[in-house]
């Protein structure tokens, strides 16, 4: 009796996953006779303003200026399949062949121009820093000196404080910026610094509207590029999609759209291949 | 290919490593003993609180725990453990969450090794009458130690990994050394194989000599 009930058990647990990849199957063919081709393309799915994943699908600068792209390459907007791209894993990502291009914060530098080709850049951002709206003792880069200062682990903004712009400050870092936020709120932090795009981005966010404000010190220049695998004739063809991009005023629409509610002063488009260092 | 080594400190960022650890485990030694000492006792308060300290702290992530430490205690609470600057203060901070989290899996360990010890040994001492600290710590623990060894050097071991999560928290250690090198020299796989061999570095030989130790002390019945 008992051999007979766990037989019958796992039968049944064969049984559903058998009916289970049956399923992964059948989507797999329903992607493939809807649209035909699908591009899939990298973004960053946490970074408001940017790229970022909400219920209703993905918003972001990044998403606007890809989606734009696709459309000059030939794929409709339901034919972009999202992937998520974090710092880490965007080379690889682009050097296996999983995502065409990705658009996800990616600022052009000599080690990455190595690994993988940028298109671009399509967005010049500066490192910059986050302050409450009630502050007035930091005014310039300088204030920040023996200031409490977030950022994320690791990330570029985070170690250019002390070798690029030789500030002292008192620095901690988290995984994401949310949790910076907190402690700016309440004043354990004094500042929260990074790209002023994606602070921006933050500072947009309808539930911190007016609480927040840019610095707008525009302390390092990061060059935001579209990563595609190395030699990929992508290349040239996305740039000529950014400079239609630009001149039929779809980019400026795009950047109001996604920044503008955090009164961000935009850099004018950038021309391709102009990488302000 | 590993040129880009030269711009990194690599071997301080193991010794922040090292010093996590061996704090760490000091300190959980310490706390792990005295909580295997409460699961045991005679005084059912303290045999609760230990139960649920073990039972509660080994089943929330040790991510938790340590931005907890940070976010919770610090940026909230304001504590900052005597020290000056989120540098400091995250480190006692990371060394704190490690020592809360790894003494749960200390008390198991040392419970388990005086489950090793003949009941007879406690009653005789009992018998001849020792207190309950004197029948602990003259007879029972100095056997469960030595029966613990092995179990230890895991914990151990596992401790010196998990000091990696205290990069959650910006403690200048190897892991958040080595994502601040992803960060600039997207060379993932020489980075990575690098800070893997650093940590087998560490982690070999201790599991060897502690092996060794273990085989050395062990009580044979």
């Amino acid at each position: 009796m008992q051999l007979r009930k766990v037989t019958a058990a796992s039968a049944a647990v064969l049984a559903l996953s058998l009916a289970a990849t049956a399923c992964g199957g059948d989507k797999k063919d329903d992607n493939g006779s809807s649209g035909g081709k699908k591009i899939a393309i990298g973004i960053k799915f946490d970074q408001p303003g940017l790229g970022q994943k909400t219920p209703q699908g993905y918003a972001g600068f990044d998403v606007d200026v890809a989606t734009y792209v696709a459309k000059k390459l030939g794929y409709g907007p339901d034919q972009i399949e999202w992937k998520e791209s974090k710092s880490a894993d965007r080379e690889t990502m682009l050097q296996r062949g999983d995502v065409q291009f990705i658009a996800a914060t990616y600022s052009i530098t000599p080690e990455r121009e190595q690994k993988v080709d940028f298109a671009g850049p399509y967005l010049l951002a500066h490192q910059d820093v986050l302050l409450r709206a009630d502050e007035t003792a930091i005014k310039a880069p300088k204030d920040l000196n023996g200031k409490k200062l977030c950022s994320v682990s690791g990330s570029t903004s985070a170690q250019n404080l002390k070798a690029k712009l030789n500030l002292k400050t008192d620095l901690v870092t988290y995984p994401t910026y949310s949790a910076c936020l907190s402690g700016l709120q309440s004043g354990a932090i004094d500042a929260l610094t990074t790209d002023d795009s994606i602070l921006a981005g933050y500072a947009a966010q309808a539930q911190f509207k007016g609480k927040f404000k840019l610095g707008n010190f525009k302390m390092t220049n990061e060059n935001y590029g579209i990563g595609v695998k190395k030699g990929s004739d992508l290349k040239a063809k996305i740039n000529t999609a950014l400079e239609s991009m630009v001149s039929d005023g779809s980019w400026a629409a795009a950047v109001k759209k996604n920044f503008g509610p955090a009164d961000y002063k935009n850099e004018p488009a950038p021309k391709i291949g102009d990488v302000k260092s | 290919m590993f040129d880009f080594l030269g711009h990194y400190d690599v071997l301080g960022a193991f010794w922040t490593t090292v010093q996590l650890t061996l704090l760490s485990a000091v300190g959980s030694l310490v706390w792990g003993t005295l909580l295997a000492a409460m699961r045991v006792g005679p005084v059912p308060l303290m045999r609760g609180f230990a139960t649920a300290y073990v039972n509660i702290v080994r089943n929330i992530p040790l991510t938790v725990i340590i931005l907890f430490s940070s976010l919770g205690l610090n940026q909230t609470l304001g504590i900052s453990l005597g020290a000056k600057g989120f540098d400091a203060i995250n480190f006692r901070l990371a060394v704190l969450g490690l020592i809360v989290y790894t003494s749960a899996f200390v008390c198991e360990a040392i419970r388990a090794g005086i489950n090793t010890v003949p009941v007879g040994q406690a009653e005789a001492a009992r018998a001849i009458g020792l207190s309950f600290s004197q029948v602990l710590g003259l007879v029972v623990l100095p056997q469960a130690f030595r029966a613990t060894v092995g179990p230890l050097t895991n914990v151990l071991i596992a401790l010196t990994k998990n000091t990696t999560v205290a990069a959650a928290i910006n403690v200048a250690e190897a892991a958040l050394l080595m994502k601040k090198m992803i960060e600039n020299e997207a060379q993932l796989m020489s980075i990575s194989a690098v800070i893997a061999f650093g940590f087998v570095c560490l982690t070999l030989p201790t599991g060897l000599i502690l092996g060794w130790v273990g085989k050395k002390v062990a009580v044979k019945r």
